[in-house]
């Protein structure tokens, strides 16, 4: 009888919510949601990438080893190693430890900053100095601008998005506002962005190295 | 009797849910930076292109899911989040296959210069 009870109890349940299926907060669902969904906009956009260079069999090779290869490597290292910060302040805010956790989340926004100057100055040498733009480039593949910076614009927009989330967080967090599990959720965007670009530097920067 | 085996399942989750620890991150980390110098290195020997594009994307993807796994800590979910969100998602990347066909075929059907 008592199991009986037990088993209605819980079928009931469910339609006030029920047992969460997932055992995860529904911010973090929801988080997860978003990412799996930009990551397939992310997906359509490195396939057009592909996609058009495989139309295209004088594709540009844009990137010298020396600085271009070397300065993305850079920007590479910078998103992660801001990973890893962000790891350890949802480590330190899950052990309660509200000002280390500050100082991490500030780390990692270093780390993030340090990408957008890099990435925005390589931008600027493509634009100004070798005439890349969206429409148009020297080596007469307009395809190559308009689906590059297209991919490295998004994933940019998504790191300063990024950034200013974090600053949400850290002011939040200094002031005693927020949970463990929201600084968990904003870490979950950080490292989807670094995901992604690991994506976007060997396909776009590594296959279009240019050697001496 | 029922409500002392619900405290000690939650007892048993909650040690689920720590996850990695702290070394763990570190190993992640510095194998991630490991991989990305053995693709900057395979760039900078000019390797040929099938075989380039073949072991960047399988690092890539390794890589990957060495994020998802530890960084996005899914490898301390429930098997159900997991399954709800990444079959889907491989399975509409892998769809979007359907045109490389065409895009190898262009080249070919363009008029002589």
């Amino acid at each position: 009888m008592s199991s009986h009870a037990s088993a209605v109890e819980t079928a009931g349940s469910v339609w006030e919510g029920g047992r969460s299926p997932y055992e995860t907060n529904s911010k973090k669902f929801g988080m997860w949601l978003f990412l799996i969904s930009d990551s397939l906009t992310f997906a359509a956009m490195l396939f057009a990438y592909t996609y058009s260079r495989v139309t295209n069999p004088d594709w540009p090779k844009p990137f010298d080893f020396s600085p271009a290869i070397i300065f993305s490597t850079i920007m590479t290292f910078c998103l992660l190693s801001s990973s890893l910060t962000m790891v350890m302040a949802v480590h330190s805010m899950n052990h309660g430890n509200r000002k280390a956790t500050v100082g991490w989340v500030l780390a990692t926004m270093a780390g993030g900053a340090g990408f957008v100057v890099l990435h925005m100055s390589e931008w600027l040498k493509l634009i100004n100095v070798e005439g890349v733009t969206p429409f148009k480039n020297p080596w007469g593949v307009p395809l190559f601008g308009g689906t590059f910076f297209a991919l490295t614009g998004l994933h940019m927009t998504h790191v300063i998005c990024g950034l200013i989330y974090l600053a949400i967080i850290a002011q939040g967090v200094a002031r005693g506002k927020f949970k463990a599990e929201d600084v968990e959720v904003s870490g979950l965007y950080w490292h989807f962005v670094d995901l992604v670009w690991m994506f976007i530097f060997p396909l776009v920067y590594l296959m279009s190295a240019r050697i001496g | 009797m029922s409500e002392h085996s619900q405290a000690v399942q939650h007892g048993a989750e909650e040690v689920l849910h720590v996850g990695a620890n702290v070394s763990t991150f570190a190993k992640v980390w510095i194998a991630l930076l490991v991989m990305t110098g053995i693709e900057v290195l395979l760039a900078y020997e000019q390797v040929p292109t099938l075989i380039m594009l073949t072991v960047l994307l399988g690092l890539s993807i390794i890589k990957a899911a060495l994020i998802i796994a530890y960084f996005m800590h899914m490898k301390f979910e429930k098997l159900s989040l997991f399954l709800t969100l990444f079959p889907m998602l491989i399975f509409c990347i892998v769809l979007m296959l359907v045109f490389l066909g065409d895009a190898a075929r262009i080249p070919y059907m363009r008029p002589p210069a």
